[in-house]
């Protein structure tokens, strides 16, 4: 056998070879749940196992009411998770391994806990989203410049820094859980203005222009396509876009050509915390409505691969994670309709994330088996 | 003064709880401290120690509560343990086949490879979990008692002994030192021998070489393929055994789907950097680690929420290690050269 690199592959042939990775993988995790439904007792039918996810992730097989309410949730989720893999490009750009992504979410998600808890009524609606807004931004844009400063001025093991401040963040979630809770002695915050209590869904996604909330999230759809479409430009067709990508592809070349190499790390990371803050937002504003340490639940480090898959591409990375929002709403639907329990969703995601990070490799070399021909 | 005094006489049992909870992650930090100086930076501990707690519990659960039940036998010791530690071992080198074949074969980005690792593994481990709960029925928790007695078994007489000589100090050094299952010094086996291997023996060496500068120990004539594949794999086997350690000897042979073992495999990843690479400083990093973690519960007057704030300490100093390594530019401190790069021989 005998691997070579390819200078080039077609567009078409590309997207063939990803498509082939993940009707295998589908076919792969088809047996897994076959396998795991007769360890049970219980016959599973892949195809049919797969109609089911539709159902759980669009509600393909149930009434008009549910089909929209389930469908909303998952473009949302889907969005939510674009929005925090946006964040993490520049990043990714600069060859910055930010893998706080989680923590930056998470302190985004106290600063616009906090201002839904303590201005809710104090001020005028759209004071409060603003605030919300404003110090989720920095909340998270603070969590990424500490790693960012650090890498700039004592070159620290970026990696390792920003995974740590993860789960300082978690701390200091559960610091914050402790100091809100309510009722006391629930261990939780609860719904944060929900209904039957004071300032009435104050502070919830789309109660800006109306009394009550929105059960379709269309503003979110719209802020994180927006946020693509800005990012895509940022990357593409700016000054500071141009230097991130030469501080990743070199950094002496960036020094050499007088790029300020240590102000682009932390202007950088500031922005990338500060878009996964805004997502922390999204989470206590669009999802939750409330605030404990599953608020980011794991999509910090799915967002990583997401943005990774996507070569950066904005646009491609709303697809990513379309695909795997879809596998996880399908699982929670199979645990509940075969009587698995939801963690089978992970099991998926996996194997299918899996070979599609293999396949990236017959995009980029060529295997030629039998006897090398020279 | 009145708080200090009680904390000073409560240390013998932080230091037990510390090294209980130490071992999980001296496990974790062994096997990625092996797979790092080949120059791969797993990030897939967390799924792994999950691949290798469930395969040592549902092994174990088979063998004690289906089989030996059902034949109306008593479990044998030693299979019982026989039976845990290579379902254990064997699972999680799985894991670190699959991160392998990815990275060095395939050659995927490995932070990313990592971390898809970690999402499989806690979605194998939780799900087989529960399912053994559902399937234990009764309470509604899989328990496998004789095993995890069997990991937490201890000579009662030597510790009685010894603490009858220390007690004037007015602490019992037995319970301290020797009151925990043979895991505990296995760990620190473990660590030794990694430190001879690494330091002493010419595998070691080599080994080494992969990971501080790939090209030039390929260029050398050194399989550095073998040697990536085998420390990875070898490397998650002994990591594993912290999630069996876990299951068996911290939460005593049960399960329980709250992610503690993900959060214990991240804590293990901060070790590697705390013990900056070295086997010998993870053991005691490791218990260091233990006894920051519970130190909340020993110190008295603290509020629930500041408690929260006291379990941020094992990240903090973390950072603060990096910190002092990045500062201190020693040449013995810092990682292998090579680690987190991709190595192609057509490439360089």
């Amino acid at each position: 056998m005998h691997i070579s690199k390819r200078d080039g592959i077609a567009t078409w042939k590309a997207w063939l070879i990803r498509l082939i990775a993940v009707l295998i993988a589908l076919v792969v995790a088809g047996f897994v749940i076959m396998m795991v439904g007769s360890m049970r007792g219980v016959s599973l039918n892949p195809i049919k196992v797969y109609m089911s996810m539709a159902d759980g992730a669009f509600g393909t097989s149930s009434s008009w009411m549910i089909t929209k309410m389930r469908s909303w949730i998952t473009i949302r989720d889907c969005m939510i998770l674009t929005c925090i893999a946006i964040g993490l490009a520049p990043a990714f750009k600069m060859r910055f391994w930010n893998i706080g992504a989680e923590g930056q979410m998470l302190v985004g998600a106290i600063g616009a806990a906090f201002c839904m808890i303590n201005l809710a009524g104090k001020v005028p609606t759209p004071v409060l989203f603003l605030c919300m807004v404003v110090f989720a931004i920095l909340a998270g844009a603070f969590w990424g410049f500490i790693p960012g400063f650090f890498k700039a001025r004592w070159n620290t093991n970026e990696t390792l820094f920003t995974l740590m401040m993860n789960y300082i963040a978690i701390q200091l979630t559960s610091f914050c859980v402790a100091l809100w809770e309510y009722p006391p002695g629930s261990n939780s915050v609860g719904t944060i203005n929900g209904a039957g209590k004071p300032n009435t869904y104050i502070g919830w996604i789309g109660n800006l222009f109306k009394k009550g909330f929105d059960d379709d999230y269309m503003i979110v759809v719209l802020i994180v396509l927006f946020l693509a479409a800005l990012m895509y430009i940022y990357l593409r067709y700016t000054k500071q876009g141009y230097e991130i990508a030469v501080v990743g592809e070199s950094e002496n070349t960036a020094r050499y050509s007088g790029i300020r190499v240590p102000y682009v790390y932390m202007r950088t990371m500031a922005i990338s915390g500060a878009i996964c803050g805004f997502a922390g937002f999204l989470a206590v504003s669009a999802v939750s409505r409330t605030i404990s340490i599953d608020t980011a639940g794991g999509r910090g480090f799915t967002a990583i691969i997401v943005a990774w898959l996507a070569k950066m591409n904005p646009f491609v990375m709303i697809g990513i994670s379309a695909l795997l929002t879809f596998m996880s709403k399908g699982a929670i639907q199979i645990a509940s309709d075969f009587g698995l329990n939801e963690y089978v969703s992970q099991i998926i995601t996996g194997i299918i994330l899996f070979f599609i990070l293999g396949c990236e490799f017959f995009l980029n070399y060529q295997v030629h088996f039998g006897k090398q021909k020279q | 003064m009145n708080g200090f005094v009680s904390f000073l006489t409560s240390l013998p049992s932080l230091f037990q709880s510390g090294v209980i909870f130490g071992t999980v992650i001296l496990f974790g930090a062994l096997g990625e401290i092996l797979t790092e100086k080949s120059g791969n930076l797993n990030l897939g501990v967390p799924g792994i120690m999950y691949l290798g707690g469930i395969a040592g519990l549902a092994s174990t659960f088979y063998y004690e509560n289906l089989l030996c039940h059902r034949l109306n036998i008593a479990p044998n010791p030693v299979l019982c343990i026989i039976i845990c530690l290579a379902a254990t071992f064997l699972a999680a080198a799985c894991g670190g086949l699959i991160y392998s074949f990815l990275t060095i074969s395939l050659r995927t980005n490995q932070n990313v490879t990592g971390l898809t690792l970690t999402i499989f593994g806690s979605g194998i481990g939780n799900f087989f979990g529960g399912s053994l709960n559902t399937l234990a029925g009764g309470v509604g928790q899989v328990n496998v008692k004789v095993t995890s007695e069997l990991f937490r078994a201890f000579s009662t007489d030597l510790v009685k002994t010894v603490d009858g000589w220390t007690a004037k100090l007015g602490f019992g050094l037995g319970t301290m030192l020797f009151s925990y299952g043979f895991l505990t010094y296995f760990a620190i086996l473990l660590a030794i021998f990694l430190w001879w291997f690494f330091k002493k023996t010419r595998y070691g060496l080599s080994l080494r070489a992969v990971g501080e500068n790939t090209a030039t120990a390929d260029a050398a004539g050194i399989n550095v393929t073998k040697y990536k594949y085998l420390a990875t794999c070898i490397g998650a086997g002994v990591s594993g055994f912290g999630g069996t350690y876990y299951v068996m000897n911290y939460i005593k042979g049960t399960w329980e789907n709250q992610g503690t073992i993900e959060a214990l495999g991240w804590l293990a990843v901060a070790l590697v950097i705390f013990a900056t690479w070295k086997p010998l400083r993870a053991i005691w990093g490791s218990y260091l680690f233990g006894m920051l973690y519970w130190a909340f519960f020993y110190i008295g007057g603290l509020t629930r929420s500041s408690q929260e704030l006291f379990k941020m300490l094992p990240y903090v100093v973390t950072i603060f290690v990096l910190l002092f390594v990045a500062l201190r530019k020693r040449k013995e401190d810092q990682p292998p050269m090579s680690l987190g790069l991709p190595y192609f021989r057509e490439e360089r």
